[in-house]
């Protein structure tokens, strides 16, 4: 395999990672978190610390950086959980922000503006896919569990699910601490495969792009999740010429599904075995007919 | 050394005032989060630019093209992004994520064709500061003031004495009974929208003086839309107030603690607030109705 092709494999898992998380925060619970990058960030510097100056095995440093985003999101979410609409998102986008500056300005430890460079290259194929793909696999189970449904209620109406016995805060405090777990996961396997990180890397752009993901892909399904992770990552890549006018488009994508198709390209459709059964059957009956049209001659 | 610091922080929180209301007067109507009024903010600026450069318009002119225009096209992005939203009685969550789409189409559209470059708006006055005793003043911060508290004036006294403006107040307070009372919803929220768009087009052609015109010059708005947070989301006055706030605090962390730290602590007042008081200074918070 080619080490482009490989590439795009690698930032697809990185950046599905953190969209699984996002998906199920505000896509699910109906937290619209805009402050994804700040959390990547926490996972990424803290398990960078960790390889580069306590020299942690990998597995230890990427634990400690997921440790340090979750357990930063659950601290944040006592107060900001509380807040309805958009002043969630505005306190998560000033967290973010706040994040950002931190590092910008923590020299000694975070190497200022410049960033920590020489970074080992630790993230292998072999760990990222197989984890990516039971990460999904656990997503998918934990929102068709009864935990999942609770979110989903607390989505569509805080004062219906609070009156039949929904624990609101809690169940939006899970998909906190859970979308927190998960950006600093990918925020660790994400400074181990680039080599370098910068606050620039973490700016409002890089929250903007996760949360296009999600809204793109179908604001209430993991499979969009998935479907919109893997082409936004590698739709750029292939349409290099056309690199400039990408986030035009994301943009104007944005507003149109919005506007059009709110619940985005795959709205609540979920990929399960049935649906695949329901294809296979549904094609084999197409193959059978053709088959006999054009074998037997039968009109 | 106080005084100075204040003087400079209200020139600050003057332009951060005008942007600020833009905020509110959406939230007021809507109750989103408008994240498109940076980029209308910076396509007046690039109005203004483009007119005084291209078309060698006098200032006044200038600041005309940037106002009306400015207006035209926050109507024009309401029609196209949240008016098919608000008729489908979308949720809020909607919005601002149309809101976002906005933003980024816009920015990056100016990156596309007019490009990356930063430009700096041609020298309209003389910049010689105002000196008063020990303090000295700069004349453009003077001339942005006085603007800024002029437009602040006209909007206040469309709101508060002119028909129309009582309709905007009525739409604020509960859009479905003042449409039951006859008022035109479509046309109530075209006017806020021209409103808020036209100071955006104002502030833009100040902070294009100030500093320089870019596509990205929107995120700059990040801090008017803490100010109105920190005042209360959806109040004139406390956009206002919380503007001057954040002026203040953010030349005084400048200058008495680290000038790195000064856009850290803007956030941290805004994150402060609104979980001291969810609502901000002056704002009210809507109960969540059963």
């Amino acid at each position: 395999m080619s080490v482009y092709v490989q590439g795009i494999i690698f930032l697809s898992c990185i950046n599905l990672i953190a969209v699984l998380g996002l998906s199920l925060l505000t896509g699910f619970t109906g937290s619209f978190n805009f402050g994804q990058a700040g959390f990547l960030a926490i996972g990424a510097y803290v398990s960078t610390i960790m390889t580069m100056k306590l020299h942690a095995p990998f597995a230890v440093a990427l634990a400690s950086g997921m440790l340090a985003s979750g357990g930063v999101s659950f601290l944040l979410g006592f107060p900001t959980l509380r807040l309805k609409g958009d002043y969630f998102a505005i306190a998560t986008l000033g967290f973010a922000e706040a994040v950002r500056l931190l590092v910008e300005n923590l020299e000694k430890v975070t190497g200022g503006s410049r960033g920590i460079v020489a970074i080992p290259t630790k993230t292998s194929l072999t760990t990222l896919v197989p984890l990516t793909l039971a990460l999904v696999w656990l997503m998918r189970n934990y929102i068709g569990s009864r935990h999942g449904r609770s979110c989903v209620a607390v989505r569509e109406d805080e004062v219906a699910a609070q009156a039949i016995a929904v624990p609101v805060f809690r169940y939006k405090q899970i998909s906190f601490f859970v979308n927190g777990l998960l950006a600093g996961l990918a925020g660790g396997f994400l400074a181990h495969y680039v080599g370098f990180i910068q606050p620039s890397m973490f700016g409002i752009q890089k929250s903007t792009e996760l949360i296009v993901m999600v809204i793109f892909g179908g604001m209430h399904s993991v499979t969009g999740a998935v479907v919109s992770a893997v082409i936004l990552t590698s739709l750029p890549e292939i349409l290099r010429a056309a690199a400039a006018w990408r986030l035009v488009m994301y943009g104007a994508a944005v507003v149109f599904i919005m506007v059009v198709r709110p619940e985005g390209l795959l709205g609540s459709w979920e990929l399960t075995f049935q649906s695949l059964r329901n294809l296979g059957t549904g094609s084999a009956r197409l193959a059978r007919d053709l088959y006999s049209r054009v074998v037997h001659g039968h009109a | 050394m106080i005084w100075q610091e204040i003087i400079n922080g209200i020139s600050i929180g003057g332009v951060y005032a005008l942007i600020a209301v833009g905020y509110s007067l959406v939230y007021s109507v809507l109750n989103f989060s408008n994240f498109a009024h940076g980029e209308v903010l910076m396509l007046g600026a690039y109005v203004g630019f483009y007119a005084l450069t291209a078309l060698h318009a006098p200032f006044w002119l200038a600041l005309g093209l940037a106002v009306v225009l400015g207006g035209v096209i926050a109507m024009a992005l309401e029609k196209i992004g949240y008016r098919p939203l608000r008729l489908r009685k979308a949720p809020t969550l909607y919005f601002m994520i149309s809101a976002m789409g906005l933003s980024i189409f816009l920015q990056n559209f100016t990156l596309v064709t007019i490009g990356p470059n930063f430009r700096t708006y041609p020298e309209v006055f003389s910049f010689a500061p105002l000196e008063f005793g020990t303090l000295s003043i700069g004349s453009l911060d003077v001339i942005i003031f006085v603007t800024t508290a002029f437009c602040l004036g006209l909007l206040t006294w469309f709101i508060y004495k002119t028909r129309l403006g009582v309709a905007v107040q009525a739409a604020a307070y509960n859009m479905r009974v003042a449409s039951l009372m006859g008022i035109n919803q479509d046309l109530v929220v075209s006017i806020v929208f021209f409103m808020a768009g036209a100071s955006a087009g104002i502030a833009g052609v100040m902070f294009g003086m100030k500093y320089t015109v870019y596509p990205w010059m929107g995120a700059l708005t990040i801090k008017a839309f803490i100010a109105a947070v920190v005042g209360g989301l959806g109040s004139l006055p406390g956009a206002v107030l919380g503007a001057l706030l954040l002026g203040i605090t953010e030349t005084f962390a400048a200058a008495f603690v680290s000038s790195a730290f000064r856009d850290l602590f803007s956030f941290a007042l805004m994150i402060v607030i609104i979980i001291l008081r969810p609502g901000g200074l002056m704002g009210v918070l809507a109960k969540e109705k059963a």
